[in-house]
């Protein structure tokens, strides 16, 4: 039991990384990543945000969605099929989580809150979460620990790429890049080749 | 009808076609709805029909929006915008289930993802909240083909070198197999779109110095 939660867990920082393997995230990856100080911010929010959200997701969809879903409420329910509302559910679902993660970390935690800023609120259209919860439908998880693994998991992954990337932009100043290549150019042949560093990763089990 | 009326294709409707496609690219001057992009080049096809998806959302949600520019209050215009979008891809992902059920099968989420596409979020917020109906379907298409060309080029590529097929016809002759070419692995796997996305970056903006960022 334990293994297997490892065993997605690190599939899903390493293997199935959100932005190396599946390009989720990339406009505020792009965007954010100019300094490592605000990268580890809005890294720490989508850790944050998919390890909330997924799970709830997953809930959703195997109490409300899926086909035959609905059979705890009534047994004439049973062939129910409410999965194609499902991105404006989970769309809608995203929204209020962002906002439900916003308010508790300012509640418990207020220096947390004032370092991730507004970050927060910009989650919500990080298609990384979407993608997240999509894909914890598509491979269909068995229970809501290992959604939960999943979720942690890619949130993790998509920490390590940006900070990876800023601290390379951050150096990347000071060397002589052509001038056509400068900025967007550079960044996206950079992530190709952290892409393919993590490659090497492929393949792992526990 | 008013005398100063503009024509249905004036220059400067026509600009708003054009311009995306090369001066301002959603993907590599804007740097827009990149999330997407990458994960559906490996084969022409699925490039195509993706690229084709994104325009159809992307024309009838401007139209939409701008229809309701003035009639949605702006403290709620990102919830509405979600909704009308979420709803345009809803359908287009119940059509494509319905006829080519195998090439949204390889879509897999990357249909459902459009909703998030920043593309379509950024040229409502920028165009569509502002302007006319037909100036934004105008905007919502050349938008989308600039996004769809980036698609084209990059699928076109990975798909020539890595299996060495054009749209699922075989382009590259037995005989050169035989002299020891063999397909390029590399090109299907994931990094590679983002390096051949660098490299079109870097030739459109050696032949455009204009773009060019001084960072």
């Amino acid at each position: 039991m334990m293994e297997n939660l490892v065993n997605i867990f690190v599939k899903s920082v390493f293997i199935d990384n959100m932005i190396f393997a599946y390009f989720l995230g990339m406009c505020s990856y792009l965007a954010v990543s100019k300094t490592v100080k605000t990268s580890t911010g809005l890294g720490i929010a989508v850790i944050f945000v998919l390890g909330f959200t997924v799970p709830v997701a997953y809930l959703i969809e195997n109490y409300l969605l899926k086909e035959g879903a609905l059979v705890w409420l009534s047994e004439s329910f049973h062939d129910v099929d409410l999965s194609f509302l499902s991105f404006i559910i989970f769309i809608a679902l995203i929204a209020s989580m962002v906002q439900l993660v916003e308010m508790i970390i300012e509640k418990f935690s207020p220096t947390l809150y004032n370092s991730l800023g507004i970050f927060l609120p910009l989650i919500a259209v990080n298609c990384a979460i979407l993608g997240g919860s999509l894909f914890m439908q598509e491979r269909a998880y068995n229970n809501i620990a290992e959604a939960t693994a999943f979720g942690l998991g890619s949130g993790v992954g998509w920490f390590l790429a940006i900070v990876g990337i800023a601290a390379i932009r951050e150096k990347i100043r000071y060397s002589n890049v052509p001038d056509p290549l400068k900025g967007l150019g550079i960044t996206f042949i950079i992530t190709g080749l952290m892409g393919i560093a993590f490659m090497g990763f492929m393949g792992i089990k526990l | 009808m008013n005398a100063e009326k503009e024509p249905l294709f004036s220059s400067k409707n026509l600009k708003l076609l054009t311009e995306p496609l090369n001066d301002s690219n959603p993907i590599t001057v804007q740097v827009l709805g990149v999330c997407s992009a990458l994960a559906v080049t490996v084969k022409l096809k699925p490039a195509f029909v993706m690229a084709l998806s994104v325009m159809v959302v992307m024309a009838v949600s401007n139209v939409v929006i701008s229809l309701l520019r003035k009639t949605v209050p702006p403290r709620i215009r990102i919830i509405v915008q979600l909704v009308v979008i979420a709803a345009m891809v809803i359908l287009v992902d119940q059509v494509l289930k319905a006829f080519v059920f195998d090439i949204s099968k390889q879509l897999s989420v990357f249909v459902g993802l459009i909703i998030t596409n920043c593309i379509i979020m950024g040229r409502l917020e920028a165009f569509a909240l502002s302007n006319k109906p037909w100036q934004s379907f105008l905007d919502g298409i050349g938008n989308a083909a600039g996004y769809g060309v980036i698609l084209l080029i990059v699928a076109f590529f990975r798909e020539l070198l890595g299996s060495g097929t054009i749209w699922g016809y075989k382009v590259i002759p037995e005989s050169v197999y035989d002299f020891g070419y063999e397909n390029n692995g590399l090109m299907i796997l994931p990094p590679m779109a983002l390096i051949v996305v660098g490299a079109i970056i870097w030739i459109q903006r050696a032949k455009n110095k204009k773009l060019v960022e001084s960072n």
